[in-house]
């Protein structure tokens, strides 16, 4: 059994990383805030039974990623919704149909503009959270794709196909950055 | 106007060696190959055909770069070291943890 004052220690050690991670998760800050709580309960009720298979973080890691997936479910988010206007075109025989690229910007370039990273936010908010969420656990959060697939309860050849479409479609939302046609 | 005659000439070219040499893939299915690509799956076989085509194809050729160049992009902004976890923990957040643990 938790005592109170075990409880506090707990939360004040890692409440702070948490709400980043749900925040990354949701983009929302208040939506994050109330993953957050919902994990750290979830937390400890599992408390008792956590066998230390995994660290306490990356067991808090995953209690932090299925209550922010749970808020999303809750809201009807994570439904899969059409990308097809951002996916690549093909002529009829096939042939990619790609406008000349005279110019691609650096990561350095768009990094160092705090309006050219503000622009590069619009655009992954413009993803939706379905292929959102993959890159994002897949990408940046380090999960694999069978864990991928375990967390978002579908196959791992749907989240190969969501990721590479989230990929392709951010890189055609980010193109007029990418293109330098819009300036820091 | 001779640009635009270049570009079409390049396109037939392309496409008359797609649809007659053997080992070219076309831009489609090569689509469905980036992500293996990217991520060294493919068999030495694929994996030469793969590149065979980016040499001769300037659409997918840039296509690839523009979309790697998005991956470290959105890497490098959404990475957990550009959202630092702040010294001072959200007090109202605590209290309302420790406070729903009580019911």
């Amino acid at each position: 059994m938790v005592t109170d004052a075990q409880a506090e220690q707990l939360v004040r050690e890692n409440i702070g990383w948490m709400l980043r991670l749900a925040e990354r998760l949701l983009r929302d800050p208040e939506l994050a805030k109330d993953a957050t709580q919902e994990a750290f309960i979830n937390a400890f009720v599992g408390l008792d039974t956590f066998e230390g298979r995994s660290s306490l973080k990356t067991w808090l890691h995953r209690i932090t990623i299925n209550a922010s997936l749970g808020k999303l479910r809750q809201l009807k988010r994570l439904s899969e919704q059409s990308i097809d206007e951002y996916l690549p075109e093909f002529d009829l025989s096939d042939c990619r149909l790609e406008l000349p690229w005279t110019h691609l910007a650096s990561t350095q370039e768009i990094m160092e503009s705090e309006s050219l990273r503000a622009r590069v936010n619009v655009g992954i908010d413009a993803l939706p959270d379905s292929y959102r969420i993959v890159l994002q656990l897949r990408d940046i959060e380090g999960y694999d794709t069978r864990e991928v697939a375990e967390l978002l309860d579908i196959s791992e050849a749907n989240v190969k196909v969501r990721l590479h479409r989230a990929r392709s479609a951010l890189k055609k939302l980010l193109e007029p950055i990418l293109r330098g046609e819009i300036n820091s | 106007m001779r640009n635009v005659r270049k570009m079409g000439l390049r396109r037939r070219l392309k496409r008359f060696m797609m649809n007659r040499m053997h080992n070219m893939i076309t831009c489609r299915e090569l689509e469905d190959f980036i992500q293996r690509y990217l991520a060294g799956e493919l068999a030495d076989k694929q994996r030469s055909k793969f590149e065979w085509h980016l040499r001769l194809c300037r659409e997918c050729r840039e296509y690839l770069a523009a979309y790697k160049r998005t991956q470290e992009i959105t890497g490098a902004l959404l990475a957990p070291a550009t959202s630092p976890v702040p010294d001072n923990v959200p007090e109202d957040l605590v209290k309302a943890v420790l406070e729903a643990r009580k019911h």
